[in-house]
This record gives structure tokens, sequence and C-alpha cells, in this order.
């Protein structure tokens, strides 16, 4: 098959023709487009909700930031178990059969919860900060266990807790050194500092991945509740909305489809079938001219005989 | 100083005038055979030509054109956010309209080309050796999908963090996400405004060459009533 091949079949030159003008019609539709576009965007504007940030998640809702955060310094966030390409764990791994393809080309953008969104940016906060150097010390220095001893207990009690002037308040309890470095944590996190942390980690300057700031984020309950108020959910059909009353990416339509019914609905490896499912179908778009059946539809189903009405009804009159 | 009549090549010294003669074509090397080849497959007839057969006057041809139409807005505003940078149009009304011609050249574009596809298929277009023209369009459609996917990850909004924060667990799950990060900006950004665009349109200009190259496919059943004797209808191939 050539991509440049001439065609076969009947000769469009062997057919009466008209006068076309090919330049005219694409100035004419740019002029009608134009209008189009002119008229939408003076009228209808763009959607543009600011972005949520770490601070405004400390600011909004300081409990739901140092539960997740709690969880991201046990180890137990979906970020810190999440697995290829961001570590080793297994928490969001999805697999077909044997088959795991997430795993295949291993780890690529290293995410270590733990350190990166919670000691890291705390030990760059002790440096003008004796209780927290020493609580820092502190946990550094405890066996793995008592640490988890600390971080459940301290789990336990999140539940039971209240914000107070911007501070979470906890029922009294042994949690060592986790009460104050969570509260050191939200401080960090509610002056900004935590958002400028977690793109500068790594030591650069310049930063255009924002990985670790995103995923933390998504750990938590504060993006996805802006999210459920914008009817952004998979289950509101959300990859075709857009924030406001905009359209979003309508022509997604198909790939979210496949996430409100079974068995996708509620397979745990729903993102790996919905991802193959829309790869074979396009597969079948493509091969269209191929494939038996799917190629007669159009011979099958007269919808030829609108496009080219005119033509059809000069044929028949010419038989006459 | 004139020239003698007859003293240079192409010129028949009857009229007076001196028509310069066409070069002479040097058979072999590559330019040669890729001249050669363009003046076989793509003559300026066929590239931009005057009469078409009159079945093309049908309502379906304008969705192709108004399709590239929508593109040319999309490129244009495209190059002007591209200049100013991305947190430009945020902080300027006249930023946040060009984002707005942006937005809606964008969906108009989609919506075109979905009924340009729809049209194409109702009319079986890829008939008579034209599946490889049906082919690039279907590339195209899938790449503007993934274009306008990385798009949207390039608004720095609300929108940008809750697509990318969740199309990552779809994109992890085939292993794509190892080269293909959504949380990334700057690798979203740089394939939205470079790599992609770049090759929608070199697709673009392929598809029309082809559509041109290969005249505008024969309704269905034509064949019989047009073509010479023995010559049977085309079924889709």
């Amino acid at each position: 098959m050539s991509w440049l091949r001439p065609a076969r079949g009947p000769d469009p030159n062997s057919f009466r023709t008209i006068r076309y003008d090919l330049l005219k019609e694409l100035t004419v539709a740019l002029g009608v487009v134009s209008v189009l576009v002119l008229i939408l965007a003076g009228a209808l504007s763009s959607p543009d909700v600011k972005p949520d940030t770490i601070q405004r998640w400390a600011q909004d809702d300081p409990v739901d930031f140092v539960t997740t955060a709690t969880g991201e310094l046990a180890g137990s966030s979906v970020s810190a178990q999440y697995g290829p390409p961001y570590n080793s764990g297994s928490g969001s791994v999805q697999s077909l059969g044997p088959l795991h393809p997430q795993e295949w080309a291993g780890v690529h953008q290293h995410v270590d919860s733990v350190n990166q969104f919670v000691l890291d940016p705390l030990n760059k906060a002790a440096a003008s900060n004796a209780t927290l150097t020493s609580a820092l010390a502190t946990f550094a220095a405890a066996k793995a266990d008592q640490q988890t001893s600390w971080l459940d207990a301290y789990t336990a009690a999140l539940a039971n807790a209240t914000a107070q002037d911007g501070a979470v308040v906890v029922p009294a309890g042994d949690y060592g050194p986790v009460d104050p470095m969570m509260k050191a944590l939200l401080a960090v996190a509610r002056s900004g500092g935590l958002d400028g942390l977690l793109l500068s980690g790594g030591g650069t300057f310049y930063q255009t991945d924002y990985t670790s700031p995103l995923l933390f984020l998504g750990d938590g309950g504060h993006l996805s509740g802006l999210a459920k108020d914008q009817m952004l959910f998979g289950n509101q059909w959300g990859v075709m909305n857009e924030t406001g009353r905009y359209p979003g990416q309508a022509w997604l339509w198909l790939y979210t489809l496949w996430y409100q019914i079974p068995p996708y609905n509620t397979a745990s490896n729903a993102d790996l079938l919905v991802v193959l499912t829309m790869g074979v179908l396009s597969l079948a778009l493509l091969l269209v001219p191929f494939i038996p059946g799917l190629r007669d539809i159009p011979r099958w189903i007269p919808i030829h005989r609108l496009i080219w009405r005119r033509f059809y009804a000069e044929e028949r009159a010419r038989r006459r | 100083m004139s020239t003698p009549p007859g003293s240079v090549p192409g010129d028949t010294g009857s009229s007076g005038r001196t028509e310069p003669a066409p070069p002479k074509q040097e058979s072999g090397g590559w330019t040669g055979a890729v001249a050669g080849w363009l003046e076989r497959r793509l003559p300026i007839g066929k590239l931009l030509p005057t009469r078409q057969p009159y079945y093309i006057g049908s309502w379906v041809y304008v969705f192709g054109v108004v399709t590239i139409a929508a593109l040319i807005w999309v490129v244009l505003s495209g190059v002007v956010l591209t200049f100013f940078g991305p947190q430009w149009w945020h902080v300027s009304s006249i930023g946040h309209f060009i984002n707005s011609l942006h937005f809606w050249s964008v969906q108009l574009f989609f919506i075109f080309m979905v009924l340009h596809l729809w049209g194409q298929y109702w009319a079986a277009g890829w008939r008579d050796g034209r599946a490889p023209t049906w082919m690039v369009g279907v590339v195209i459609f899938l790449i503007s999908i993934v274009t306008a996917f990385t798009g949207y990850i390039s608004q720095q909004n609300l929108d940008a963090q809750w697509i990318a924060v969740n199309a990552k667990d779809a994109i992890n799950s085939v292993g794509v996400g190892a080269f293909f990060n959504p949380l990334n900006f700057g690798q979203m950004y740089g394939l939205h405004v470079m790599l992609l665009p770049i090759a929608i349109t070199l697709l673009v200009v392929l598809h029309v060459v082809q559509v041109r190259m290969r005249g505008v496919v024969a309704p269905l059943g034509a064949a019989d009533a047009h073509l010479p004797d023995g010559v049977r209808e085309a079924r889709p191939s």
C-alpha cells in the first residue's frame, strides 16, 4: 500500500464537472469560522478556576491536611504505596491476568513520600526551630515499631481532632514527637512554604515538574472536594466536563462511558481495561477500510443517498 | 542590449516576442526523480483544481474545509499564547480573550472534524485505493485528542490539576506513565506547543495532498453509469 498512490476505480475526472475554487472555499470557510470563534469567545469567554494549593488546603481544612501528611509519614498513603512509575509499592498497580504492564518500565519518577513530603521539608524548617529539631531527632532515633505505634495512635486521634485558630488539636495521648512535627508541617504549609519546598526539594532552582505537590494534593480530600463541586468526578462523567458551565473534552465521551457501566465500573483494574478497550477500538477505526462488515455498513444503511442526494436524483432522471 | 529573434531557445521569431523555454530536466539524480514523481502524481491542476466532478455539490464536503479553518484559528491563537507564556492569560484580560479564542476554536475544530469523519464513513470514503487517506485522517484525529489532553493539562488551573491527577492512573496502568507524565507540566507543555501541533499540521498537509491526488471518491454505485463498458462497480475496500 502506497500512501500517495493514485486512486483505483472510478476516475473523478470522468464525471461531468462544475466550476470549483478551492482557495475561495477555504477563504469563505475561514471567514465563517472566524465569525463563530469571535462571537463564542467574546460572548462566552473561557473557564479559569484558580488552582488548588497546599497553602489553601492547609488553611481551609487543616485536619485533612494533617491526616494526609501523617499518612505520608506512615507510608500508608496512596502515593506512598502507589508502585511504578513512582516507587516500588504495589497499591495502585493494575494487572490483567499475569500481565502487569505498569511494572514493565520500572520506576522513572522516584517519589518517596515519607522524606519528600514530610521529613525533608521539616528538616529545612527546623533550622530556626529548636523544638522541631528535637522532635525530629527523637523520631529519627526511635525504632520502627515505636514510630509505627506513635503514628497509629496519632492517626486514630485525628478522627476526633478539631481545628482551632488554624491549629489541629487532638485528644491527649502518647504520640511521641509526631504531634509537634505535624504542627510544624501545618505551619509551614499554611505559610505557603510547603508549596515551594515540594518543588525545590531536589535542590533545583528552575522547576516545571509538579509530580510531588500534585501527588500530595491528590492524596488529600481538599482537591477532590473542589473537583466534586465542579462536577469533575469520574462518576459525574468528569473527564468530559470543564469547570463552570463550559464544554470539556466531549470527544472523550466514549472513553468516559466505560467507567459508568459494568464490568468496568466495579473492576479493580478499570483503568487498564478502559485504556485497552479504547486502544482496540481506535485500531478498529484506523483499519475500517479492511474490516469486513464494518466497511460494508455504509452500503447497507443508505445514508449516502442523503450525502449525494442530487447526484442520485439526476441519475434517476437520466435513466427515465 | 536586444537579442535577435530566433537566437534563443523557445523563440519562434514569428511573433517578435521572446518566450523562455522550459529548463531541460536532467535525467537521473534524486532531485530529478522527485520532480518527475511530483509531475506525474500531483500536477498543479490536481493540487489547485478549478473544476471538480459535479457530485461534490453536497454539504458533507464542507466539514473538511471548516475543520482546516478552525485549525488555523487554533494554531494562530496558540502561537500568541505561547509567545507570552503559559501564565499570561491568567493575569491579562487580552490574554484571557486570546485563550477564549483558543478554547472555542478547539471546540469547533473537534466538532467539525468528527462531522467530517462521520461524513466520510457514511460515504465510505476509503474506497478505490483511498484507505491511506482514511488512515491518515484517523491518525490526525487520535493525535488531536492527545494534543487537546496536553492542552487541558497545560492550563495551570483547577481543571488542569484534576485531569492530571486522575489521568495519571490510566496512563500508568499501561506502563506509558514512565515516559509520558501528566504531572510534569514542562513535558506536557512542550509536547502541546511544539511536537504535537507540528505533527498535526504535517499530517493535515499530507491528508489534503492525498485527497487532491486521488480526487474525491465517486458516489456509491456510480461506477456502472460512468465508467466504460466492462468496468464494474468498485466494492468498498
